[in-house]
């Protein structure tokens, strides 16, 4: 593998600024990576036929991610002034939407769908003069925990091709555990970043709701979904989140407050004594039952090593957690029938007309909705339909919103004697493909329980890898969770135990990592169909 | 299901009316409600749009600010209270012309409730109108059915949509029931429309013109037994887009509903179409109190928050009323009754006060725009003010006048050459040579040519039959092609027969 892919992002912009590489010899690495790791992946018969790599993109961007790149070594040459991470290259989450690219937001809906303009994010991304090396999967309309409901095929593990890399920002995580990025963009509405973070060893932030504009992200959940920086280090993830942030007046809930030093909390944690004195409340409700053994085993060794740093470990409740499943799934399908609403066959994406009969413009829509959508995404149109109609609303939307209240008490409480929570970020560790969608999809939803809270409170969560499960060799994720808009605090906790945790194991978690291109020569696709 | 109709003296003698009405007003802000793509009414399809307007993947929605402080207006002179927090909610329904297949509106907590307003019908009765609320929304965009009949939706081919009005800023203005304004309803119901286009242009938040559709009704309509009290069960008819049309199309519905009860048969609630061609209503679509919208609080905008200072600065700028400020130039100008109501009429009361404060005296406003104007207006069918008569030329005709400059048959002929383009009136004056003959010498020459041809009336004056007069002025007027000054011409007859006049 090339060295260059193991560097952090951190370390590929200094070498960048030092003129010790250039961007194009950096994102030409990342391309090549991406042809050799998700295979034939890129060619969409290929990977209808399940003859793949990783499959965590389902576009690549060369072209456009090289001529960004050689304009920022152009402009380096020349001695002009460049945004800190210019030439790094980065991957985006295909439900956000990017001029010059697709986007499918993985349904067969918008299949083809070429966006007349750039999602806030994406403008900033092009600002910082980051080469976008393409669009990664991810589950249908962020509709789901294992990329596998994407309509154009699974993302596979890179830990483990017969695992899934989680979701729904699988194609996402799995790009940056594959070393087919260094930095990523995912969107996080119930656990999308956190969760396929620690199926993959990798970094996924939920920063505080409102902080990042969702204007051009596909609307899943409106007053759940926020954008998550991604990478392998917390240090990277603060460096993109600070590229990101800010208030954007095209978004209503976008907060106005100032952009915080993420980086610099980051590296501050990450220094001697950067955790002394910190409060870490464990939440008693996320660390126990139900939670496999080789990941609570991770979870108390991080503990150990906080409590090692002069962190003070305190026990909090959060009483209403137990309720957050069902109150998300409320919300968040009510939000989805209705954003959901648009993609009928008339403007752009699919249309389909009805095999026989009138055609008329309710039965186009419904022919075309029937074909367009997944079984999930349909799934939870139902459900939201039926939890907004008349009679129900005060049963079922009504009282999610009240547990949502509760729910944000107990953060409330909770932060009265921590200033950080932790838990694992998942109960298990990755899922064996087709695990969770045969049978009861309530399996796969409860293993949100752990993500779905800060969502439903609004406060910001970070993920990072704890270490490896010994029952499976799988990685197992921690998150630390803080109040709104202290977001900074995670970066300090997060890049503080990843200090400890890298020094314990001699080296960052991907060194354990099997060789990808090995197991992808070795992995029988045809039988894993 | 009769399709007959009562008469409408028969419905009232065995009904009462019950009539509600929804009043959607479109705004003339600059851009859309949520959106900042232009609010403008008549340019091609589907150019004023963004991303926004057509509901693409991704988009998110920005509250107007203009229009919600045209909302607080609207709701202050509609005698409103202004709520201090008001939410947005999505009415969810599968429609083309809805790019989101949802409508961003208020339910259950409006940005103004709770008001009422005052009509007063032609001969001065006056109903209150309860307001039971005032709420923002978005409209629609517009289809066009092509194919098949008169461009309805049935038997089309196939519709196109313009996107060009999705997401204009609406205000839907709802009364409360109004009960007992018995034969008076169809009037009621005209005046009430009148009252909110005129409140609205008035304020200057929209324009106001109906036949684009900038004011919209929907007329609900119920009959309730004679001496009963219990509601009936009500019709909705949809988009009725003229003042006439409100009128007549209450009236009907009042008939039909008359000859279905009549027949002992059950009223549907139904949303009906109104066809000015037939003046009748037809059956739309089923509507019950059971459609589901599925409303919600809209996740991707934030509450509207309106503090005490702002609604009061507002409140501060709000004009005067336009019945407050007919009471006022009804007084101020001393018109009778009558005079006024024709003033009003004839949509003639602006132009007038504008000439009022130009200088010119009221009677002498009122003599113009409700005289020769008017009678131009009406002959080349066109507005008062369209017709290229100012307050400006009247003002000036009358300088003229007054200065005896012309006489008033001149002026007449002069305004006839302004309105047709000829400039201004002293202007016209000068170019056409339409001064007064003062001059004495050629008066005089005029007068004994007038004297020597009529002796026997010349001996007439000079036996003192001072009204005779009369002829002699009439033939020199006549030898002077009417621009002699009358008076003077007179005077020059008596002082030369030496008789006093």
């Amino acid at each position: 593998m090339n060295n260059m892919l193991t560097l952090t992002a951190a370390e590929i912009a200094e070498k960048l600024t030092a003129g010790e590489l250039t961007s194009v010899e950096v994102t030409q690495a990342f391309i090549d990576r991406i042809i050799a790791t998700d295979g034939e992946a890129l060619d969409a018969d290929n990977r209808a036929a399940g003859k793949n790599g990783v499959n965590a993109y389902l576009h690549l961007n060369a072209e456009e991610a090289l001529a960004v790149a050689k304009s920022v070594d152009e402009d380096r040459a020349a001695g002009k002034e460049l945004p800190a991470l210019a030439g790094v290259p980065i991957a985006v989450k295909d439900l956000i939407v990017t001029k010059g690219q697709p986007t499918t937001a993985a349904s067969r809906m918008l299949e083809g769908w070429m966006s007349p303009y750039d999602g806030t994010v994406t403008q900033k991304v092009r600002e910082a003069r980051m080469p976008m090396l393409g669009k990664t999967n991810l589950d249908e309309f962020a509709m789901g925990s294992t990329t596998e409901h994407s309509a154009f095929g699974v993302t596979r593990n890179p830990w483990s091709l017969d695992r899934t890399p989680g979701g729904s920002s699988g194609g996402t995580l799995a790009a940056l555990a594959a070393f087919q990025a260094p930095l990523a963009l995912g969107t996080d509405t119930g656990g999308s970043v956190r969760q396929p973070a620690a199926f993959t060893g990798t970094v996924g932030m939920k920063p505080t709701y409102g902080s990042i504009s969702r204007y051009g992200v596909i609307a899943m959940a409106s007053s759940l979904d926020q954008v998550g920086p991604c990478a392998r280090t917390v240090l990277d993830t603060a460096l993109l989140h600070e590229v990101i942030a800010g208030h954007d007046p095209k978004d209503s809930t976008s907060l106005q407050t100032p952009v915080g030093s993420f980086a610099d909390a980051a590296r501050a944690g990450a220094a001697e004594g950067g955790l002394q004195g910190l409060r870490v409340g464990v939440i008693k409700e996320l660390s126990g039952e139900g939670f496999q053994p080789g990941v609570l085993a991770r979870f108390n060794e991080s503990l150990e090593l906080l409590k090692s740093a002069g962190a003070e470990i305190v026990e909090v409740s959060l009483p209403s957690v137990k309720e957050a499943i069902g109150a998300y799934y409320l919300i968040m399908s009510s939000e989805v029938s209705s954003n959901l609403a648009k993609y009928d066959g008339v403007r752009f994406g699919l249309r389909k007309l009805p095999e026989e009969g009138n055609v008329t413009i309710e039965r186009v829509m419904g022919a075309s909705r029937a074909a367009g959508f997944g079984a999930e995404a349909k799934r939870r149109i139902i459900l939201g339909t039926y939890a907004l109609s008349a009679g129900y609303y005060d049963a079922y939307y009504g009282s999610a919103q009240k547990v949502r209240t509760l729910i944000q008490r107990d953060y409330a409480k909770a932060f009265e004697v921590a200033d950080v929570l932790v838990s694992p970020t998942a109960p298990t560790t990755a899922y064996k493909l087709g695990e969770k969608t045969k049978g009861d999809p309530m399996a796969m939803y409860m293993g949100d329980i752990a993500t779905v809270p800060t969502n439903l409170a609004g406060v910001p969560s970070i993920s990072l890898p704890g270490g490896l499960a010994d029952e499976d060799g799988l990685p197992v994720g921690i998150q630390f969770t803080a109040p709104a808009h202290e977001d900074e605090r995670l970066y300090r906790a997060g890049a503080g135990l990843e200090a400890l945790l890298t020094e314990k194991w001699g080296g960052p978690l991907h060194q354990q990592m099997p060789d990808l291109e090995t197991l992808i020569r070795d992995f029988n696709f045809e039988g894993a169909k | 299901m009769t399709d007959d109709i009562l008469s409408f003296e028969e419905a009232m003698e065995k009904y009462d009316p019950v009539l509600g009405f929804e009043v959607h007003v479109e705004l003339n802000t600059a851009t859309k409600m949520f959106d900042a793509a232009p609010n403008a009414f008549g340019d091609e399809a589907n150019t004023n749009i963004t991303p926004v307007s057509l509901g693409l993947p991704g988009v998110l929605p920005v509250v107007n600010g203009k229009a919600v402080e045209s909302a607080i207006k609207l709701g202050l002179a509609l005698g409103c209270d202004i709520a201090p927090v008001s939410h947005f909610a999505r009415k969810n329904y599968f429609y083309p012309d809805t790019p989101k297949n949802f409508q961003t509106s208020q339910f259950d907590e409006p940005i103004a409730e709770n008001g009422s307003i005052d009509i007063e019908l032609e001969d001065g009765t006056v109903f209150t109108i309860d307001i039971e609320r005032a709420h923002m929304e978005e409209d629609a965009g517009k289809l066009t059915h092509k194919g098949g009949a008169a461009g309805r939706i049935q038997g089309a081919d196939f519709s196109l949509v313009d996107y060009n009005r999705s997401g204009v800023p609406l205000i839907e203005i709802v009364t409360r029931p109004i009960v007992g304004a018995g034969e008076r309803s169809p009037e009621l119901a005209r005046a009430y429309v009148a009252a909110i286009r005129e409140i609205v242009k008035n304020l200057g938040i929209s324009d106001a013109r109906m036949e684009r559709g900038n004011v919209r009704c929907d007329a609900n309509v119920s009959l309730m037994p004679k001496g009963t009290t219990e509601f009936g069960t009500r019709s909705e008819t949809k988009n009725v887009n003229s003042l006439r049309s409100v009128e007549r199309a209450v009236r009907y519905e009042i008939q039909r509903h008359a000859a279905v009860l009549d027949a002992g048969e059950k009223v549907v609630q139904e949303t009906r179409h109104w066809h000015e061609d037939t003046r009748s209503t037809t059956s739309g679509r089923p509507k019950s109190d059971a459609d589901d919208y599925r409303y919600f609080p809209e996740p991707d905008l934030v509450p509207v928050v309106t503090d005490a200072e702002w609604i009061e600065r507002l409140r501060a700028e709000l004009p005067e009323p336009p019945a407050e400020r007919r009471r006022r130039l009804k007084a101020d100008w001393g018109f009778s009754d009558e005079e006024f109501r024709d003033v009003v009429n004839a949509g003639a009361m602006d132009v007038i006060e504008e000439t009022i404060a130009a200088g010119a005296p009221a009677a002498v406003a009122r003599k113009w725009w409700m005289g020769e104007i008017a009678r131009i207006a009406k002959e080349r069918e066109v507005e008062l003010t369209d017709t290229g008569a100012t307050a400006q030329t009247v003002l000036e005709l009358n300088k003229l006048i007054e200065a005896k400059k012309i006489n008033d048959k001149i002026a007449r002929q002069v305004l006839g050459f302004v309105i047709d383009g000829e400039g201004e009136p002293a202007e016209i004056v000068e170019k056409r040579g339409l001064a007064v003959v003062s001059d004495d010498g050629a008066l005089t020459t005029a007068i004994d040519e007038a004297l020597a041809a009529m002796p026997d009336v010349a001996d007439k004056i000079r036996a003192g039959k001072v009204q005779a007069a009369g002829a002699i002025v009439g033939q020199v007027m006549k030898a002077t092609r009417g621009q002699a000054d009358a008076g003077r011409v007179r005077e020059l007859i008596l002082e030369k027969l030496g008789v006093e006049g």
